[in-house]
């Protein structure tokens, strides 16, 4: 009988306080890993929604919500930027392709976004992947939508689905109810919020929005039937995402663009301004991991209380194994064994129930609140919270341990 | 003394000017002689207080006296470092005490060939095959063959006093002590107890240095010893 089998069945006779510290443990382990693998599993996931895009050109104002308005779909924009002023930056001699991208318009919560080919064509995302059609074609005439895929998989939408659209987002009462859009295509799944929205050309968006004076529909609404291409002229759009032809450009065209002097727009470049996120987040994210690393002390001193207070009744026990033969040195290591045992029990509960969560929970979050996570591996940072979460329980045995001992020692075989 | 080496050699415990106090200002013992010779079966009687307990002690080199030589199977205790003293009582000795034997966490086979799984001399010493089968016949042999893979907890107290007398003479140590192990049982069943012990300890060939208060078990022994006669009990 080894002394680690000893210590395991020990912990096991007394199932319900060793499972409660581990339980303890476990949720202390879990909230800090849990922490951490969010926060590196939503930054992986945002970085992963755009690549290959060197600049974000919106109306002038803060870079963070132009960022998370073009990309992520998270927040509205307030201005918009000339169709003028896009033709000009789009046949700029540095500028290799751009996306426009005019929103404001929804469907049963879902955005609608007014593109054209150049998204289909040039957006990019996790490295080198570009969008690939699930079923249909890409959206060309101006009453064709393609939609993504979580769109499809939660409306249960085919090939030829007639839609709605509505002005505004979710909840939004003014609908666009003269014009039916019809889905001819079905994106391919991104794991991104481009799965999450409907796409249609900016001809599309300017027929849903025809004869409309002062943001307000007409009074008779217009049959789709008596829009003609030709009566539509595009006057705004939302933004636009950019691409240079060098690494180099960018620089001076971000500056460019930040000084143009027709319009007021600004240019950001995504990678700067998801840093930006982030080290707006990392308040949050210190303040969690000081809770959980308060939570993980209190588990800990929850062990040492149970393990210590148990000491008392288990003095008759430590004389029975003296006298077996174990020496003084192995009832310690006894003790030592059932820290580190339970240490390292509540720690591999813990991660296991944070993956479990996270891998549970990634689908409805990516859909209820646009934050793509990424599945991530266990970081060094994780490995070195579990690590030191089981040598801190292996060092907190020294307390009991050494009570154990010297017990055993002082006792003799008169503990009774 | 050529006689005097071959007297020591058939000693099982030499105690011999032993002082000993758990506060060395304090001493608690004085022992001027005692000497049990190999294969004996001894009676050590005194009312508590006594120090038989503290006795028992010294002979198993849990206690370690201030003064004085204390030679147990042939090993002077007062020699010996901690961790020998700790590997001699694992192997050589074989420990009964009055109540709470048993580990509550293990099983009666498990409580049993745990003195042979710490101690490799131990299990050399065994008669069955393998430890497991030993298990099962010295089980057997204390009728709680039924009882072999519950836990100790479901036991009585005569049973349990019967799994410590297994797990005492499993794999043949040359020293049997039992601390009051008849206090706990009724006067029917200590009988029974009794007759068992003797006649394992003898089929182990074992010294049994048998503590208690109980005068009434003392015919059973060849040699009675009152611990207030051979010590002084300081105050």
């Amino acid at each position: 009988m080894t002394i680690l089998r000893l210590a395991w069945l020990s912990l096991r006779s007394r199932k319900f306080t060793s499972g409660l510290t581990i339980f303890s443990i476990g949720l202390s382990v879990m909230l800090l890993v849990g922490v951490d693998r969010i926060r590196q599993g939503a930054q992986l996931g945002f970085e992963g929604t755009l690549s290959q895009t060197d600049l974000v050109v919106g109306a002038r104002g803060g870079s963070l919500p132009l960022l998370l308005y073009s990309v992520f779909h998270i927040g509205t924009a307030n201005n918009e930027i000339s169709w003028d002023s896009y033709q000009h930056f789009a046949h700029h001699p540095a500028v290799l392709w751009t996306i426009p991208l005019s929103m404001g318009d929804s469907h049963r919560g879902f955005r609608v976004v007014a593109t054209d080919d150049n998204f289909y064509e040039h957006y990019r995302y996790r490295g080198n992947r570009s969008l690939q059609l699930a079923q249909g074609s890409r959206a060309e005439g101006i009453f064709d939508a393609v939609i993504g895929s979580a769109v499809a998989a939660q409306l249960h939408y085919h090939l030829g689905q007639k839609i709605i659209l509505s002005h505004g987002l979710q909840g939004s009462f003014l609908k666009h109810t003269a014009d039916p859009y019809t889905v001819v295509g079905i994106l391919a799944r991104t794991a991104t919020p481009v799965d999450r929205a409907i796409y249609i050309t900016l001809l599309g968006d300017e027929a849903m929005h025809y004869g409309w004076q002062n943001g307000a529909p007409p009074l008779e609404p217009i049959p789709a039937s008596q829009i003609h291409p030709s009566d539509l002229h595009i006057k705004t759009i939302s933004a636009f995402l950019l691409r240079t032809r060098s690494r180099i450009g960018t620089l001076f065209l971000q500056r460019e663009i930040n000084t143009y002097k027709p319009e007021p727009l600004t240019a950001i470049i995504p990678a700067f301004t998801l840093e930006d996120l982030w080290n707006v987040l990392s308040a949050a994210d210190i303040a969690l991991s000081l809770v959980s690393g308060a939570v993980l002390i209190v588990g800990l001193l929850v062990m040492l209380t149970a393990l210590y207070t148990s000491l008392n009744e288990r003095r008759r026990e430590i004389a029975v194994l003296r006298t077996v033969g174990l020496n003084a040195r192995q009832i310690f290591t006894l003790f030592i064994l059932e820290s580190t045992v339970i240490s390292a029990v509540g720690a591999a509960f813990g991660l296991t129930v944070v993956y479990i969560v996270l891998f549970a929970v990634r689908i409805p979050v990516e859909n209820n609140y646009g934050i793509p996570l990424a599945m991530v591996g266990v970081s060094w940072r994780v490995a070195i919270y579990l690590g030191s979460v089981v040598v801190a329980g292996a060092l907190l045995g020294f307390i009991p341990a050494v009570r154990a001992y010297r017990n055993a020692l002082i006792d003799g075989l008169n503990a009774g | 003394m050529s006689q005097h080496v071959s007297m020591s050699a058939s000693e099982a415990i030499h105690l011999r000017n032993v002082v000993f106090g758990y506060n060395p200002r304090v001493p608690l013992l004085r022992i001027d002689e005692l000497v049990v010779a190999d294969r004996q079966r001894v009676f050590l009687y005194g009312p508590s207080g006594s120090g038989k307990t503290t006795l028992l002690g010294l002979i198993t080199g849990i206690l370690q006296p201030q003064q004085g030589s204390c030679k147990v199977l042939g090993h002077e205790m007062t020699k010996l470092p901690l961790s020998a003293r700790d590997r001699l009582r694992g192997a050589e000795m074989g420990y009964i005490f009055q109540s709470f034997n048993l580990i509550p966490y293990l099983t009666v086979r498990q409580n049993v060939a745990l003195p042979c799984q710490v101690h490799k001399r131990r299990r050399k010493n065994i008669i069955a095959p393998t430890l497991n089968e030993e298990v099962e016949r010295l089980v057997r042999r204390l009728g709680l063959e039924s009882h072999l893979d519950h836990n100790v907890k479901q036991l009585s107290t005569g049973q349990q006093q019967r799994v410590a007398i297994a797990r005492a003479v499993i794999g043949k140590p040359s020293l049997v002590i039992a601390d009051e192990p008849t206090s706990a049982l009724d006067t029917d069943r200590r009988e029974a107890f009794m007759n068992l012990l003797l006649e394992v300890c003898d089929e182990a060939s074992a010294t049994l240095v048998f503590v208690s208060h109980d005068r009434s078990l003392m015919s059973h022994f060849d040699q009675q010893i009152s611990v207030s006669d051979i010590s002084e009990v300081c105050a």
